[in-house]
């Protein structure tokens, strides 16, 4: 046993792509401490949302390991994956991804529908989340009466709700103005101070400065810590190339 | 399980004329079916009604004029039974024949008189076992019996339509009605369930011969085999054929002499004509229902693929792919289980007018009973319905559910 909610070693990842494979993640080693703040970043085409599907287990892995709370997770079948996702993870979208025809308490009520819980009790405790982050007189409303923060907070409510060891966040603030990115961040940050593991996503300086730790992908290859400005350089790089 | 149907109807109100429009057709093809079933059993029951009140295995044996010469004799030559006929039938058809009842109608100018009422009904003499021939329902008194052939006894049954016509509302038990002027005691009423304004009066077969000059002449005969199956019955027949027709001199093939009905033979091939069309309905009534089965898959499949991004969320949030294809299961099963309900709620009301409207016509005289009545789907009927209409739900969503499944969460998000 170790204190890491996360520990990926030596993971490989390739899509086939018909004739030839396309090798995306190409060995990747990470260890995430329990209430640990990272974030990943890397160009489009780095394998940052490859690996953002297999750490969600929405994804398998070729080979390598992970661990994810000390449990292996390998070639799990649909069924487990989706327990262990209920369970463990909460995800935050980019384009929040709420359900469009429920209202936000419903939005947020529903991951502990698929844990079984009775109608009336996760209402009342997807309510206590939506008052937490201040959305309680927004609770009726469907998701297109809601403006963009709104939305992401109801997806963080929705995150929280099953009470997760860890936070996955694609983009979290990629939709959304710098205030109210900042506002997001807060409460981003506020989550993990009480004690939840978080990994975002992004190609924001300006966010992944608010993590503890920042992970650079390039390429499918983690860019070790002691060459930052390599990693500057390629990466400015490829974004003048196209 | 209330959750359960709060996400369906959630997902089904938003979507509301579609469901409406999905479910019609599965309305109308079980709508349909049931009324094709209806119409089929009201055909049913009317042939049935003309064969109730006889025994299905009867065979009913008259004379006429020979048609073809034979054996020396000429053609047109009247047949007559006598009661030597019965006694070699019974004789030689001992082990296939269960009753056997002579028959004398008395024809013509025998009015019938009570008091001062009067009138010209159907007279026939027959024996005791005529009653498991021609089975008829006893409202009073009694059949007639041995003693009453043994002893002459002038004796009457009468149906209650006669009894009606003489006695209004008397009993006429006990009481004396003359025939022809002869006085008969009335021993028994009675009702044939297949024609119920019948006019017919049953005396026994020795004594209105013997009143009216019968001698030992039978007019017809009536005889129920025990053969259960139409090949043995057909055999029968070709049997007491054979006999009566060597007894006569007539020609074996010679139908106009010796004519016979086998009730066994007509009754199996009405039924087997009424399976058919039963079968037939069944058909048409499944491809219906089948083209209503299409559409729901049809519109279901739609229906995943706009939700595409909803079941992906939905799966990212825990959703196992069994709770997805539950999802889309009992939609389609919701939609073809009420639609199809009031379908077959729809098509049994229509079923239960139409079947009140020709009680109602039969009750007033009219013939219609025995071409068309109670077109009725039963219960099992109905259940069978209902069980056709959950598999259907059930395949309908089959393949859209798969296909919901089977949806990845990662290309669902990402599909903006």
């Amino acid at each position: 046993m170790s204190d890491s909610i996360i520990q990926v070693k030596n993971l490989h990842k390739s899509y086939d792509m018909g004739q030839s494979a396309l090798h995306v993640l190409k060995g990747i080693d990470i260890d995430i401490k329990e209430g640990e703040m990272v974030s990943i970043m890397g160009s489009s085409g780095s394998g940052k949302s490859t690996l953002l599907n297999i750490l969600g287990i929405l994804d398998n892995y070729d080979s390598g390991s992970y661990h994810l709370n000390n449990i292996l997770v390998r070639s799990m079948g649909e069924t487990e994956a989706a327990r262990f996702r209920n369970r463990y993870l909460g995800f935050i979208f980019q384009s929040f991804n709420l359900i469009s025809f429920k209202n936000a308490m419903e939005n947020v009520a529903l991951p502990l529908y698929y844990q079984g819980v009775n109608r009336k009790k996760r209402n009342q405790l997807a309510l206590e989340y939506l008052e937490r982050l201040g959305l309680l007189n927004w609770a009726n409303h469907l998701p297109s009466e809601l403006s963009g923060g709104q939305r992401q907070r109801v997806a963080i409510a929705r995150a929280l709700i099953s009470q997760p060891k860890l936070i996955l966040a694609d983009e979290p603030t990629g939709a959304l103005d710098s205030q109210t990115s900042n506002e997001v961040m807060d409460i981003l940050e506020s989550v993990n101070a009480s004690g939840i593991s978080m990994i975002i996503v992004t190609h924001e300086p300006k966010v992944a400065a608010r993590t503890h730790r920042v992970i650079r992908l390039s390429d499918g290859l983690i860019v070790p810590n002691g060459q930052p400005h390599t990693q500057e350089a390629s990466s400015i790089v490829q974004e003048t190339k196209p | 399980m209330i959750d359960y149907l709060q996400e369906i109807l959630t997902t089904l109100q938003k979507n509301r004329l579609r469901a409406i429009m999905t479910g019609f057709s599965v309305a109308w093809g079980i709508f349909m079916l049931i009324l094709l079933l209806g119409s089929g059993s009201g055909l049913q029951n009317g042939m049935e009604n003309n064969f109730k009140g006889t025994s299905k295995n009867a065979l009913w044996i008259w004379s006429g004029n020979t048609q073809v010469a034979h054996g020396g004799l000429k053609a047109g030559r009247r047949i007559q039974f006598t009661d030597a006929d019965m006694k070699a039938l019974e004789k030689t058809f001992a082990d296939d024949i269960d009753h056997v009842s002579g028959r004398f109608h008395l024809w013509g100018n025998a009015a019938v008189t009570y008091q001062k009422e009067y009138g010209n009904f159907s007279l026939e003499g027959v024996m005791p076992d005529f009653k498991h021939i021609q089975t008829v329902e006893m409202k009073e008194g009694r059949y007639i019996n041995e003693p009453d052939i043994r002893d002459f006894r002038k004796v009457a049954l009468m149906s209650v339509a006669v009894q009606k016509a003489l006695f209004k509302e008397e009993t006429p038990l006990g009481k004396y009605i003359r025939v022809g002027g002869v006085p008969f005691m009335v021993v028994g009423t009675f009702e044939n369930p297949s024609n119920k304004d019948e006019k017919q009066l049953y005396l026994p077969l020795s004594t209105i011969r013997k009143v009216f000059n019968g001698s030992n002449k039978l007019g017809e005969m009536a005889v129920s085999t025990n053969a259960l199956t139409v090949a043995e019955n057909k055999r029968i027949e070709e049997g007491i054929r054979s006999t009566l027709a060597q007894r006569h001199h007539v020609a074996p093939d010679d139908k106009q002499a010796l004519g016979i009905w086998n009730t066994l033979e007509h009754f199996k091939q009405a039924q087997g004509i009424f399976a058919g069309i039963r079968l037939f309905v069944w058909v048409i009534g499944i491809m219906t229902i089948l083209a209503g089965i299409v559409g729901v898959s049809n519109i279901m499949i739609i229906l995943v693929k706009e939700r595409t991004k909803e079941i992906g969320i939905r799966k990212a949030i825990g959703a196992t792919p069994w709770s997805v294809i539950r999802l889309v299961l009992s939609e389609s099963v919701f939609i073809t289980t009420i639609a199809g309900f009031i379908g077959l709620v729809a098509g049994m009301g229509l079923l239960a007018i139409v079947s009140n409207v020709l009680k109602g016509m039969a009750a007033q005289g009219n013939d219609i009973e025995r071409q068309f009545f109670n077109p009725s789907a039963d219960w099992g009927v109905a259940i069978s319905a209902l069980v056709i209409l959950v598999l259907a739900g059930l395949i309908a969503g089959y393949i859209p559910a798969r296909r919901a499944a089977a949806i990845k969460p990662i290309e669902a998000l990402h599909d903006e």
